[in-house]
C-alpha cells in the first residue's frame, strides 16, 4: 500500500519503516519551567475559548518540516499558540516583538 | 451505530491533498479493513474543532486491524487498536 499512497503528512508518522532502524525514545522527560509555562498559557486560551487542544494540534501539523524536527514538544507548542495569538488578534506582532526585546 | 464484531473498510481518502486540515485516522489506515471492537461514546469533530467551526457530534470507535494485513513483515497475531470517528469507516 506505500507505494501507491499519496504522500503522507510530514507529522503522521506511524508505521514508518524509519523506526525499524531507529530506537524511540519512550523514557518519562522531566518538564522545564518553559513546558510548564506553555502548558498554562494553553490552558488559560482553553479556559477564554481562545484556542482547543485540537486547534493546538492543527497548528503544530501546519510548522513547516524542517522546524518542525528541530523543536522540542513543548517549543512546537509554543509555535502554533503564537500562531494562534497573532491571528486571533490577542496580540499583535510587534507587541510580541517588543516583549521579546525587554527579555 | 456500528455493532461490535462489523467488518469495516478505513475509507481511502487524502484529505492532506486538498489543503489545510487536522484529522486523526493515520496515513497507514487509509484503504484498510479492520473489525469494530467497541463503542467509546459520542465526540465532537475534531476536524472542525481544529478550525473552531461549528462541529458535529459522531459516533467514535475502537477498531481493530491485523498487523500482517498493514505491512508485509507484521507478525500473524499481532494487531492495532485504533480509535476511528465514523464518517471514516465504510460497512460492507
Amino acid at each position: 500500500m506505500e507505494t501507491t499512497s499519496p504522500p503522507r503528512a510530514h507529522h503522521d508518522m506511524g508505521g514508518i519503516s524509519k523506526f525499524m532502524c531507529e530506537t524511540v525514545d519512550i523514557a518519562p522527560h522531566e518538564l522545564t519551567d518553559f513546558d510548564r509555562q506553555v502548558d498554562a498559557i494553553r490552558s488559560l486560551l482553553g479556559g477564554k475559548g481562545l484556542m482547543s487542544a485540537d486547534h493546538l494540534r492543527r497548528g503544530i501539523e501546519a510548522i513547516p518540516e524542517e522546524t518542525y524536527h528541530r523543536l522540542s514538544y513543548y517549543q512546537r507548542w509554543m509555535r502554533s499558540i503564537v500562531d494562534q495569538v497573532i491571528t486571533a488578534g490577542v496580540i499583535t506582532e510587534a507587541e510580541l516583538r517588543a516583549a521579546l526585546e525587554q527579555g | 451505530m456500528i455493532a461490535p464484531g462489523t467488518e469495516v473498510k478505513v475509507k481511502l481518502d487524502w484529505p492532506e491533498l486538498r489543503g489545510p486540515c487536522h484529522i486523526r485516522t493515520p496515513h497507514y489506515l487509509r484503504g484498510a479493513k479492520g473489525v469494530v471492537e467497541r463503542h467509546l461514546g459520542r465526540f465532537a469533530n475534531p476536524e472542525d474543532l481544529a478550525f473552531m467551526r461549528p462541529a458535529a457530534i459522531l459516533n467514535l470507535y475502537h477498531v481493530r486491524f491485523a498487523v500482517a494485513e498493514l505491512w508485509p513483515d507484521g507478525h500473524a497475531n499481532d494487531s492495532v487498536v485504533v480509535e476511528l470517528f465514523e464518517p471514516w469507516l465504510e460497512t460492507a
